[in-house]
């Protein structure tokens, strides 16, 4: 639905006051930028992936499920315990905290493929799926590596200023998108 | 001293993690560099798979913007919201932010060459910056890897946590960075 929303926006706007010559020239930019993406991200996919099956054999993840467990359960509780989504969601959102930005998206699917595994409607996104969903949105972060990089580039007298507005806000950011998916799961039941 | 923490985080957490987890996998006795190979497989399929999902989005995205679109939208917007106390220089980036990551990048930087980094409006962008995501692409990107063509509530509680994290990191910022 938004999606067809922007591409009918886009070329109609284009066509009344723009130039329509620029609609096919960003659509073919734009499905260039998304292969090289995919394939940007493939080498760090890969590392992480493999990083993470060492992880998962030395028995790293088991014991941090098993210490989170609680908290994480609390957070979605349609998981069954002990099961091998909690163990991906855990790291998911440890990435995300610690700002470590391409690694957290082959971990992200990682949970969202262990997630699948529940779901009954392979198309359609369970309250769980959901839930990981806004909580990466919301991006609760403790470094934020990227924006940190950016102004010392920019020349600012002190780039490390806004780490503290920044957790303040992801995190009453984070703590809102919980509530309000919690009050979504009810009403879309 | 949270923020020399951060900074400090930020530089050790990736070589800190590649040593520790092959040193603790190789005290566990796991075969460490046949898991990795084993692990890393997956990395190829996964991003072929998500592929045709980040064409499309990207493709409407950039049509929305390069067509003009979206600077439409900003001009509706800005007035609404300069009567909140809203910067308009920072109208382009709210609406940039959860469509595309290198995007808002982009005016973020801008916004640096023309006010300075450590100018209230570069403080409140790189505080935007910081605390929101890229709602979208991760939208695409997470559930175009299962297959999930149906987000149902999720794209709007996501764009919520964007409204939040903006007129947040607006408030926030003018209060913080007004104290002597």
């Amino acid at each position: 639905m938004i999606w067809l929303l922007l591409i009918l926006a886009g070329t109609l706007y284009a066509a009344l006051w723009g130039d329509i010559a620029l609609v096919t020239q960003s659509a073919i930019t734009a499905a260039d930028t998304a292969v090289s993406l995919a394939f940007k991200l493939t080498g760090v996919m890969c590392l992480w992936l493999g990083m993470m099956r060492i992880a998962e054999k030395a028995g790293l993840i088991k014991l941090i499920v098993k210490v989170l467990q609680p908290t994480l359960r609390f957070i979605f509780p349609d998981i069954p315990k002990n099961h091998p989504a909690l163990g991906a969601i855990i790291l998911t959102l440890s990435a995300n905290m610690l700002g470590m930005g391409n690694a957290v998206t082959p971990l992200g699917i990682k949970a969202m493929q262990e997630l699948q595994k529940l779901n009954k409607e392979k198309t359609t996104a369970t309250p769980s799926m959901c839930t990981l969903l806004v909580l990466c949105t919301a991006g609760f972060t403790l470094v934020p590596a990227t924006v940190i990089a950016l102004r010392t580039a920019a020349g600012s007298g002190n780039p490390t200023e806004i780490v503290g507005p920044t957790i303040l806000v992801s995190l009453f950011a984070t703590i809102s998108v919980l509530f309000l998916d919690r009050i979504c799961r009810v009403l879309f039941k | 001293m949270i923020s020399t923490l951060s900074e400090q985080l930020s530089v050790w957490v990736i070589p800190v993690l590649l040593v520790f987890i092959p040193l603790i996998g190789a005290i566990r006795r796991v075969k460490v560099y046949e898991a990795f190979v084993e692990g890393a497989a997956e990395g190829f399929q996964t991003s072929i798979r998500i592929l045709p999902f980040l064409v499309a989005m990207l493709v409407a995205i950039n049509v929305f913007r390069a067509s003009g679109a979206l600077g439409c939208c900003v001009n509706f917007i800005e007035p609404v919201l300069s009567f909140f106390h809203i910067p308009g220089e920072l109208v382009p980036l709210a609406i940039m932010r959860p469509l595309s990551g290198t995007g808002a990048l982009g005016l973020t930087s801008e916004i640096f060459t023309v006010f300075g980094p450590d100018s209230l409006v570069g403080r409140i962008a790189s505080t935007i910056l910081g605390s929101t995501d890229t709602t979208f692409y991760i939208l695409t990107v997470y559930f175009g890897a299962v297959g999930i063509s149906r987000p149902r509530y999720s794209v709007f509680v996501g764009l919520c946590g964007d409204i939040i994290g903006f007129l947040g990191s607006v408030y926030l910022c003018q209060y913080f960075f007004a104290l002597p």
